[in-house]
């Protein structure tokens, strides 16, 4: 088994103008640094794009949104992205907002072979607008469907060429939940070690959700709010 | 009057010992300062952390290490790491205790409205719906009145809504005030602060019974 690939180039061949995509990364942590680099300079345009964030103007989503490859944006939070706001209030982008734990949900409903589920989340806001609402122990719930991609790209700290999958801090986020949920799924990793380095008691995503894997050349991890605290003297 | 670290001091004081709490962004985040050194509460970030710990000191921050507002943390010892679905099934499951979260609005029936201004701020609700549909025990911490000196404790909220019917009690800069049984029911006033001063700062049903005591965040 090897879904080795030689880089993000490669990665996303395939992926083309009009096709949905999901991209893991909570703000600026795990985001598939070096696949959105590869799509800022490939062909393709009008891309729904899912992902929890929209990243800044000029880091992550961001660069896709500058040159207006995205046409639909599926998120739960798109603060922090100036371009994207424009964007959007002019109408020049369609927005999905959806709550972070029903887009998390639908993820996984997605890869998991659920078509739909009933969350509490959003009753009585404009999130439950057209949804069947039903009452399971006197407590209202919408019927959220689930999610899926033509392709998932993900980043994680390790991987192997089976597609096994190790994340590394809160860097994990919807990274294994989209990783299940693309009818191809490219991992791009920071190390990429040999079969059976990786204890299979600690792999998160098992590589049978995964097509294609590579390691990034470089990672600039960009930190959105850098916050520290003073040493005590 | 309450600055936000007294709003912050008075809801730590909420706190239990072996509690799971998640904090929102703003206010709430300064009430992790203000634990109780004799309790021990774990603090959960719905991007995929329990045990989350202090700001890292300088030169040592981790871009793989982040709360839910994007800034850079530390965990405890203790503390685990997880994904976006395992962190909201700690939420939508009621495994958390108590939801801290900001507020633009708050009506006397308990809905909240925080996300959205329509056609000006587009941001998102992040996890706000799924924290107030699911959350046993919402506090909600804010300024009683808007920049421009309005009630930001009104009949009926004019922004899009978080949420309906979820908030249990809010702190705000004024007072403190519980959602039952028709309205606002103020149990105490912050210091230098009347019962009319209150009354006339909230603009939902305001329910006064009895003495009401000042806080103390001491």
């Amino acid at each position: 088994m090897n879904k080795v690939v030689s880089g993000a180039a490669e990665a996303i061949r395939g992926v083309e103008s009009g096709m949905t995509l999901m991209l893991g990364g909570f703000g600026l942590c795990g985001i598939p640094e070096n696949c959105i680099a590869a799509l800022v300079n490939a062909n393709v345009n009008d891309l729904t794009c899912i992902s929890n964030n929209a990243g800044v103007d000029d880091f992550g989503l961001g660069l896709l949104l500058q040159k207006r490859q995205i046409k639909k944006m599926i998120s739960s939070y798109v603060g922090e992205n100036d371009e994207f706001e424009r964007q959007m209030l002019s109408g020049e982008l369609e927005v999905d907002l959806i709550p972070q734990g029903s887009l998390a949900a639908r993820c996984r409903a997605g890869g998991s072979g659920i078509p739909a589920f009933y969350t509490p989340a959003g009753y009585g806001t404009e999130v439950a607008e057209g949804k069947e609402v039903r009452y399971f122990n006197g407590k209202p719930h919408l019927l959220e469907h689930a999610l899926t991609a033509d392709f998932a790209i993900v980043k994680a700290w390790k991987g192997d060429p089976y597609g096994n999958l190790v994340y590394k801090g809160t860097a994990r986020n919807f990274n294994p939940l989209m990783a299940m949920a693309g009818k191809i799924t490219i991992a791009e990793v920071e190390e990429l070690v040999a079969p059976g380095e990786l204890d299979p008691n600690t792999i998160h995503t098992p590589g049978i959700f995964v097509q294609r894997i590579f390691q990034g050349p470089q990672y600039e991890k960009r930190i959105e709010q850098r916050t520290t605290r003073q040493r005590e003297s | 009057m309450l600055d936000k670290i007294g709003i912050a001091k008075r809801i730590a004081q909420e706190l239990q010992d072996g509690w799971y709490v998640n904090l929102g962004i703003g206010i709430p985040t300064l009430i992790a300062n203000y634990v109780p050194p004799e309790i021990n509460v774990e603090f959960q970030s719905e991007n995929g952390i329990l045990g989350m710990g202090p700001f890292p000191y300088a030169g040592e921050e981790d871009a793989d290490l982040i709360n839910a507002g994007k800034q850079t943390i530390t965990s405890l010892p203790g503390a685990s790491i997880f994904d976006s679905d395992t962190s909201f099934a700690m939420i939508r499951g009621q495994h958390i205790q108590l939801t801290v979260l900001g507020a633009m609005e708050v009506s006397d029936r308990g809905d909240i409205a925080n996300w959205k201004i329509p056609g000006r701020m587009v941001k998102g609700m992040g996890g706000a719906m799924d924290l107030v549909a699911s959350a046993d025990n919402i506090i909600v911490a804010m300024m009683h009145t808007n920049k421009r000196g309005q009630s930001k404790l009104l009949k009926q909220c004019n922004l899009p809504l978080t949420g309906v019917r979820c908030v249990k009690r809010v702190v705000t800069n004024l007072a403190v005030l519980d959602i039952g049984p028709g309205g606002f029911h103020l149990r105490e006033r912050a210091p230098g602060v009347s019962v009319e001063d209150i009354q006339a700062a909230t603009e939902g049903r305001l329910i006064i019974e009895g003495d009401i005591p000042e806080i103390r965040t001491a």
